[in-house]
């Protein structure tokens, strides 16, 4: 995991992130109005926005990194640290929560053997909470990926992880 | 007008004002957090709930945040309603569910805006009983320190550290029940305003550190009222005192001067009190056996006997203590102290301010600019406080449009949220790049000719009676036509300079644009140095040039110098001849200095903490300073030094000294009415330095002497030096401490404001010397454009906040701030001279042997031929004239460290 780490470490922004957050530089009056989509254009080359990243980044927007770090751990869905491939998002909003969702979470976390956060040995999953994704009436509901899964019960938890 | 009812009171309060701002000058109590006076409602914490009634019918009511609520005439309201005290009670209990539960060990105890809102609200029992979220801490340099456990998150300080303070490194991250307010990595907060968070954070996130380490509750702080001497502003402070030992500074509110801010200088400078620098003792050829009364008689002696004396005054003295030396001297024996630069610099402005018909305007008033014109000056680092305040006027143009849109000013996050290309119209005409370059509209980069020079051409453009400068670039042309057109649609242009550029010219030149201005009310102000700079112009005295020559040339023999660092003020060659010259020298200080090295006597003076003056600020506002705590014998004030050494002297008291000081010079008249004098009684008692619940008075000193000492006498002022007798209600200029009963914290103030933010009730303290009048000609003396000579640069002294005042700098958390021995250098001139950051330059006087060798700081924004230093730091007291050097690159094997050749 370590030397995962050390490989997504990189120092400043690529041409290729500096060359997307200036176009959309171009699309505002003001730079810092580019915050979120800047750090959402990192993370997608990078899976996460490292220090160094955010600094570069602040750079870029004409912000100090203190202001740029506001944003970007405001946002649930911007990864201030490393993340497994895929991130397993469970919601532990109040009908969630009702139904089950602690379960949910200790299931997954077993399962995996991590702590919320924290990045699966193989690299391949990290579990984090989330507030309500926008279907109370399947709940317990999580995200893998992208995907949406409904009313996950606790051999959905294995099925989701088998696949 | 609109008539309120209140709990079944009838109140008249204004239209469209915020309810929580009413409520709270009307003296009830209504809690809250997020709202603060100087930065308006949020409505974020829903700690000002009210009940608020539709009409004479309605029973039931519902709950508004008083804070949000505009007033509005035939308004019914009730705090005390069972709905919105239960809410408030609820809602401070959900606050608190992640506070600690040891306020005895938190230093915000005793004065803390959580505890009495707390006590307000009602909520006394504790109910939660599960797992706190609990945050790590940073270190935020040597001001401030970090409790973040202790949050509610009410949003202040990010309020007021980057929308007010225009600061960017403290921020808020995360989010709901889990913010935290810090910087992104550990270090010092950047802001020169940080101190403020420590009044500002209603809870005890945010303390002194500096308080840290001696520290005692507000109670057992003995106070009285007291005036900054770190600026020419004279911002009003309440220093508080423990055990001998002055234990730190916080604001006292001046609805005209400082209001409810400090700066970090001002704050955190006052360790030098303490020092062990301090002079205790009269020293006589270095020697501790002479008594005081012996050294009394050998000054009036040496008034007596010696062929001539002559006595040096000081900028950082009092009128009272210059105007004994001038006295015991004589009129004509009185030099000012100053260089010739400073003289001539503060001559032309009290001569502008005195004669020339322009308002100068307190800082209450400069936040009222529509236009502002800086010039020259880097006001962040020489006049601090004043830069808060322009940082207020940039937001004018915004409150215009929001008032436009019916939007009360009040309503901070609306307000903030009218993010548009319309700003106020501000520029800065500077040496390089100020702290105010964010807020600047254009910004200009000169030498002082240069400046002076744009400032010509503006007032020309204002009025073609103005005299014009020949020979200017179609960019400074252009600049000065449209810095012009700004300032003449403004309705209260605002024009600012001062001494910090040495110029003459750039002075007298924003004298002709305050003069070609056509409004009626504009305003022109000048930053001075020094506390009491302005108080000695209108005073008046010889330079100190003239002082040297009567030496020199042996008119006179001896020398009296009062709280004055003549190596500060001249070069080290003709202050060493000066004092070797001199058969006597008598040096009268508190902190060990050069100076005071050379003296045959030298007299230990108490400071700002432990003596009583009057000081005038640059805008001619005289202040009184009072003694926080008694001094020990032998150290005295310097009045009572000087006039204890006048035989036949009537002046036996301060106020004897202050009224013959009133009586001698007409533009002082009025500094005997600053403050009610020595025989003031309140309800038949002297003022109390001490809070009725002050501990321990009894034992504190029992181990020195276990019987109980009789405090010491205050002959010269209205205070005590006790607990007994009353402080509310008592003049605001003798206000020792801001509280009333429920309100322990500074955020009292409200309780004695004549509205929230307006004047003191009584008159806010101070009274201003000089009024406009008269109408000077213009100035024509226009320098002609600056040019860089090849393989000459000329010292620009660059003041520092932290580290050109002399004083602060004794205090080490300041110290820890300064800036580095530096010089900074244009880069094409760093190319031409073949170095890079850090490369050693080796600096000398023409014809001369080095001075000084400093690493090079490369500064885009500084002009081609000039060399900016820090001014004024101990090591550069050779390089701070505005003289031309020659500059050598030192090869790099040289050990890399600087150093001065003196
Ligand atoms: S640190 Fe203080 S001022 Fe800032 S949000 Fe917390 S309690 Fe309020
Ligand atoms: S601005 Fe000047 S007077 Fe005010 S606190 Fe700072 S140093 Fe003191
Ligand atoms: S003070 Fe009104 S909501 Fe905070």
């Amino acid at each position: 995991m370590k030397e995962l780490i050390e490989k997504q470490k990189f120092t400043g922004l690529s041409a290729a992130e500096v060359e997307e957050i200036n176009a959309e530089i171009s699309h505002y009056e003001d730079k810092s109005a580019v915050s979120i989509e800047a750090l959402k254009i990192v993370q997608k080359y990078r899976g996460w926005v490292s220090d160094e990243c955010l600094i570069a980044a602040a750079e870029l927007l004409d912000m100090s990194p203190a202001q740029l770090e506001g944003v970007a751990t405001f946002y649930n869905l911007i990864y201030r640290q490393p993340v497994g491939k895929t991130v397993i998002h469970y919601c532990n909003s109040v009908t969630c929560w009702m139904l089950g969702a602690e379960k949910v979470r200790q299931r997954l976390c077993e399962h995996l053997h991590v702590e919320l956060g924290e990045m699966s040995d193989d690299g391949a999953y990290t579990v984090l909470p989330i507030v309500c994704l926008g279907a109370c009436d399947h709940a317990p509901v999580v995200m893998v990926g992208k995907e949406l899964c409904l009313d996950v019960i606790e051999n959905t938890v294995s099925e989701i992880l088998g696949r | 007008m609109a008539t309120i009812e209140i709990d079944g009171k009838h109140y008249e309060a204004q239209d469209g004002q915020s309810l929580l701002a009413v409520c709270l000058s009307f003296g009830l109590n209504l809690p809250y957090f997020c709202w603060h006076p100087a930065m308006g409602s949020v409505g974020a914490c829903r700690q000002c709930a009210v009940l608020q009634y539709q009409n004479p019918e309605d029973k039931r009511g519902r709950l508004v945040m008083a804070c949000m609520t505009p007033v509005a005439d035939a308004m019914r309201i009730s705090i005390e309603a069972v709905p919105a005290s239960q809410f408030r009670r609820e809602n401070i209990e959900l606050l608190m569910i992640n506070h600690p539960h040891d306020c005895p060990v938190c230093e915000e105890g005793g004065e803390c805006h959580l505890q009495d809102m707390t006590e307000m609200s009602g909520h006394t029992f504790r109910r939660y009983r599960g797992q706190k979220r609990t945050h790590a801490n940073q270190y935020l340099g040597p001001f401030i320190n970090h409790e973040m456990n202790r949050c509610i998150a009410c949003y202040r300080c990010v309020r007021f550290y980057d929308d007010y303070a225009g600061g960017n490194d403290l921020q808020v991250f995360g989010m709901h029940n889990n913010v935290y307010f810090g910087r992104f990595e550990e270090g010092a907060l950047e802001n020169e305003f940080s101190g403020n968070l420590v009044e500002v954070c209603p809870t005890g996130v945010f303390t002194d550190r500096t308080f840290s380490a001696h520290y005692a509750r507000k109670w057992d702080l003995q106070t009285a009222p007291s005036v900054c001497i770190h600026c020419g502003l004279g911002c009003n402070t309440a220093p508080g005192e423990r055990y001998g030992q002055l234990r730190r500074i916080i604001n006292r509110y001046n609805g005209e001067v400082n209001g409810y801010f400090l700066c970090d200088r001002g704050r955190f400078g006052y360790g030098f009190v303490n020092s062990p620098e301090r002079i205790r003792e009269p020293l006589l050829d270095g020697r501790s056996e002479i008594t005081p009364q012996a050294a009394v008689n050998y000054l009036d002696n040496l008034c007596q006997t010696a062929k001539g004396v002559i006595g040096i005054g000081s900028p950082r003295a009092s009128l009272e203590a210059n105007f004994a030396l001038r006295t015991l001297v004589g009129e004509e024996n009185f030099f000012l102290g100053l260089n010739d630069i400073e003289h001539t610099l503060l001559s032309t402005i009290f001569n502008i301010l005195r004669n020339c018909g322009i308002h100068t305007p307190s800082l209450r008033e400069i936040e009222q600019a529509d236009a502002v014109l800086i010039m020259g000056e880097d006001v962040t680092h020489t006049a601090p406080r004043l830069a808060l305040s322009l940082r207020q006027s940039a937001r004018n143009a915004t409150f215009d449009l929001a008032r436009s849109l019916k939007i009360a000013p009040w309503q901070d996050a609306a307000v903030r949220e009218l993010k548009t290309q319309i700003k106020t119209p501000i520029f800065i005409a500077s040496v390089c790049a100020t702290r105010l370059d964010d807020i600047a509209t254009d910004t200009f980069h000169g030498s002082p000719e240069d400046i002076a020079r744009l400032g010509f051409a503006i007032a020309h453009r204002l009025d073609d009676q103005a005299p014009a400068p020949e020979l200017m670039s179609d960019a400074e042309n252009s600049l000065a036509t449209a810095i012009a057109a700004e300032l003449k649609q403004a309705k209260c242009p605002l024009i600012v300079s001062g001494t910090s550029c040495a110029s003459i010219a750039v002075i007298q030149s924003a004298y002709n644009i305050a003069k070609a201005l056509p409004s009626k009310d504009k305003q022109l102000t000048f930053t001075v140095p020094e506390c009491n700079s302005l108080g000695l112009a209108i005073m008046g005295g010889g330079r100190l040039r003239q002082a040297f020559e009567r030496i020199n040339e042996g008119v006179a023999d001896s020398v009296i110098v009062l709280e004055n660092d003549l190596y500060r003020r001249a070069h080290s060659q003709t202050v060493d001849l000066f004092l070797q010259s001199a058969a006597h020298v008598v040096v009268m200080d508190s902190l060990r200095n050069k100076t005071a090295e050379q003296s045959e006597l030298l007299l230990p003076t108490a400071t700002f903490a432990e003596s009583e003056g009057t000081l005038v600020n640059n805008e001619g506002r005289a202040q009184r300073y009072f003694p926080v705590y008694a001094v020990s014998e032998p150290v005295r004030g310097s009045w009572q030094w000087l006039t204890s050494a006048m035989e036949d002297s009537e002046w036996r008291h301060h106020d004897d000294l202050t009224a013959a000081c009133a009586q001698a010079f007409p533009d002082l008249a009025a500094i005997a009415q600053v403050a009610p004098g020595a025989a003031y009684r309140f309800k038949g008692s002297k003022i109390p330095r001490q809070p009725e619940r002050y501990s321990g008075r009894a034992a504190m000193f029992a181990n020195i002497n276990v019987r109980e000492p009789a405090p010491p006498q205050d002959l010269e002022t209205p205070f005590s030096f006790s607990m007994e007798g009353v402080t509310a209600q008592v003049p605001p200029a003798l206000l020792p401490v801001i509280r009333a009963p429920g309100w322990n914290s500074n955020q009292a103030v409200n309780q004695f404001e004549e509205g929230v933010e307006g004047h003191l009730r009584g008159g806010d303290p101070g009274m201003r010397l000089i009024e406009a009048s008269g109408n000077l000609a213009w100035f024509n003396d226009i320098p002609s454009a600056f040019k860089a000579e090849e393989g000459q640069w000329r010292i620009m002294p660059l003041p520092h906040i932290f580290g050109s005042e002399e004083l602060s700098l004794h205090s080490a958390p300041i110290a820890e701030r300064r800036p580095a021995p530096k010089i900074l250098l244009n880069p094409l001139d760093a190319q031409a001279l073949g170095v890079v950051n850090g490369d050693r330059l080796e600096i000398s006087r023409s014809m001369e042997t080095a001075i000084a060798t400093l690493p090079v700081q490369i500064e885009t924004t500084l002009p081609r031929g000039l060399l900016g230093v820090p001014a004024i730091l101990p090591e550069n007291q050779q390089i701070n004239n505005p003289e031309r050097v020659t500059l050598k690159k030192v090869a790099a094997e040289a050990e890399n460290k600087p150093e001065i050749f003196l």
